[in-house]
């Protein structure tokens, strides 16, 4: 079986955040990007399902510029097997992505296309169920696991207090977090068949955005916490702080 | 603890890393982040090799990665190998040293040694942690000097009877296969040295570990016997000749201690510095005084200063050009400058600095080994004086 997964470049996690010239993106200098944690997951996923299923082929895509190339290489390490780059200027409207997204996999035709939950960046979980919706297929959403079987797919989310099992018939788009998707090591030999497993590059058309970013500000600073007393003697004063104060009793 | 490791970059030496080089080195570190770095105090307290860890250096590909995919192994280049190294001893120098004997000191001389048989049967079972290797040249009176050695190997009819003791082994007791240097001639007879693989379990072949180590204790250090070891003709080295063989497997093995003294030195600098930030004395961090300010800025110099040699070094060894001097200017710049930077760690962090919670009282006892084995500190000045003189000051 086909499996698509989009992914994303988006900067690492560790990674200290400074705001851009212009208050309205990241500056990108010093900043060391990776393949989106969530995104990992998707492409582990589809890595065991294919293991799983003996046959078919994993193909990643990415809509972004240039560099975003090392992303597809990174997820070619760990074992897809090709991968295709949407090359345009990359938006933070996650519309705009899933129209890019949705007029290549049109013409691709993957029976099953995996996503992360969500970017790591942006953190909006838009993607997945939007590009659903324009393909018109099923989606589910938060994926612990899933499995494929006979067209359909049998889907586990944790939901409040318990699971939460969703059969999909395919084709269908799902978004996965981490569940029992903890990603494999790239191994060193899988990193240097990265290097020659086809990547293409297909510039896209890049559809006119409704949303622009306004402004972006780094969190306030956290005020410095405070000592309010030592012993038994200081809880009462503590409990009412949290109570009248911090209002979380 | 501390979240993932950064990496200490001052001069962006990224930059001059391709992307396979930043790959292999990000999935390295994150290995060592992940496995290592949660078992590494245990095990070096206990006194043990953390053997558990082996298989994943196999599949992972961080064995022999620098030799060719034909025999199973990653065939990366000679840069990427160093940045392993440099990781792995971020983590111990004693799991780098593992990865060093099995890489450099085994899987290295089979291959450029070795018979096409040898290399199709070893190999393989190296490169993925299955067959475990070590290297056996030094002797209780031959260290520096082992032109000298007295380990003996005597033709027979149909093979070879190996006599001797070798000290100081490293994964001597673990070792499936020993690469043993013994004289097949006269003592003194330089050229008579020859290789040859001794599986460990020959009648005659014991192996003792090494007692009262207060360094490198997550490694195994050993001690081997051979008493009338017999071994057939296919256990000799063919291509093997005189001293000058297990000289080339020592080159590449301080080329990757080049790498790995920098890994050593980033772990020690990047806890001094977050320590330094931390702790309050007087009437703010430490970070915050100039003397503080002074010992973390050697540091960085110091530590930029090796990083940028190990990676000229790399770049010569992928040309081709590298030299066994300028080898020697390496690993004895750069394990100094780890030893030095250890220690200063150590000391920045005062009384925690001597637990082993934190890692760089660790580090600085496990670098006075890497000071001494892979040819002295000294012997490679003497080295590096006869390459400016011409005169030999052994
Ligand atoms: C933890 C550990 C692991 C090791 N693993 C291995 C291994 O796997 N395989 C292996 O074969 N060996 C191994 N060794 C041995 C190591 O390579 C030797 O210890 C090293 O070569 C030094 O030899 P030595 O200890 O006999 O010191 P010596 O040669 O006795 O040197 C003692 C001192 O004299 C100095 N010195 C020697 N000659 C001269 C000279 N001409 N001029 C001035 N100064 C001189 C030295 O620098 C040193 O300071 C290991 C050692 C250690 C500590």
């Amino acid at each position: 079986m086909e499996i698509l997964v989009c992914v994303k470049r988006v900067p690492d996690t560790e990674t200290r955040i400074r705001i851009g010239d212009g208050g309205r993106s990241i500056d990108p200098s010093g900043v060391k990007y990776v393949l989106s944690p969530y995104d990992e997951f998707a492409v582990e996923a589809a890595l065991r399902t294919k293991e799983g299923l003996g046959e078919g082929e994993v193909t990643v895509t990415t809509f972004g510029d240039d560099a975003s190339q090392e992303t597809l290489r990174s997820a070619l390490a760990m074992g897809a097997n090709r991968a295709v780059l949407l090359e345009g200027a990359a938006t933070m409207d996650g519309l705009t992505t899933a129209k890019v997204l949705a007029t290549e996999i049109e013409e691709m035709d993957p029976p099953l296309v995996l996503l992360g939950m969500k970017a790591a960046d942006a953190d909006q979980q838009q993607v997945g169920p939007m590009l659903a919706t324009l393909l018109g297929r099923p989606c589910a959403t938060a994926v612990a696991e899933f499995e494929v079987a006979d067209g359909k797919v049998v889907c586990r989310r944790e939901v409040e207090g318990g699971t939460e099992v969703l059969e999909l018939d395919l084709p269908a788009v799902i978004t996965v977090t981490k569940g029992a998707y903890e990603p494999r090591y790239a191994s060193l030999k899988g990193i240097m068949a990265a290097k020659r497993k086809p990547l293409e590059k297909k510039p896209v058309d890049v559809p006119e955005s409704a949303l622009v970013v306004e402004a972006l500000e780094p969190p306030p600073e956290k005020a410095a916490g405070r000592i309010v007393g030592e012993g038994p003697d200081a809880v009462a004063e503590l409990v009412r702080l949290l109570r009248e104060e911090a209002r979380v009793l | 603890m501390a979240g993932a490791f950064q990496g200490i970059d001052f001069y962006d030496v990224d930059g001059l890393l391709d992307d396979e080089e930043r790959m292999t080195r990000d999935m390295v570190r994150e290995w060592v982040d992940d496995r290592l770095l949660p078992i590494i105090e245990e095990a070096y307290v206990e006194r043990r090799f953390p053997t558990e860890i082996v298989p994943e250096l196999g599949t992972l590909g961080m064995l022999g990665a620098n030799l060719p995919e034909e025999y199973g192994c990653a065939g990366l280049n000679n840069v990427a190998y160093g940045l392993i190294m440099q990781e792995l001893e971020r983590g111990d120098s004693g799991i780098r040293s593992f990865a060093s004997v099995q890489g450099a000191l085994v899987m290295y001389p089979i291959y450029a040694f070795g018979s096409e048989a040898q290399k199709r049967d070893w190999l393989p079972r190296l490169q993925s942690g299955d067959a475990i290797g070590c290297f056996g040249l030094t002797e209780p009176d031959y260290g520096s000097n082992p032109a000298g050695m007295i380990t003996t190997a005597q033709k027979t009819a149909d093979g070879w009877v190996l006599n001797g003791t070798k000290m100081w082994i490293t994964n001597g007791s673990m070792a499936d296969v020993a690469v043993i240097w013994a004289q097949t001639g006269e003592v003194g007879d330089v050229p008579g040295i020859r290789g040859f693989l001794v599986e460990t379990d020959t009648p005659g072949f014991s192996a003792r570990d090494q007692k009262g180590k207060l360094s490198l204790l997550a490694s195994d250090t050993s001690e081997l016997h051979l008493a009338d070891v017999e071994v057939g003709d296919a256990a000799l080295l063919p291509e093997s000749r005189g001293l000058k063989s297990p000289l080339m497997c020592l080159t590449q093995a301080r080329y990757g201690i080049a790498w790995g003294a920098v890994g050593a030195a980033m772990a020690c600098l990047d806890e001094a510095v977050r320590y330094a930030k931390e702790r309050k004395m007087f009437d703010g961090p430490i970070g915050g005084k100039q003397i503080q300010q002074v010992r973390l800025a050697d540091m960085l110099t110091q530590l930029t200063q090796g990083q940028l040699l190990a990676l000229r070094l790399g770049r010569l060894k992928d040309e081709g050009t590298m030299t066994p001097q300028q080898v020697s200017l390496a690993k004895r710049a750069n394990v100094d400058m780890a030893c030095d930077t250890a220690r200063e760690a150590r000391r920045l962090l005062g009384a925690n600095g001597i637990l082993v919670e934190y890692a760089s009282m660790r580090h600085m006892a496990n670098l006075e080994s890497v000071y001494t084995y892979e040819g002295t500190h000294d012997i490679h000045s003497l080295i590096l004086g006869q390459a400016l003189t011409g005169l030999s000051a052994f």
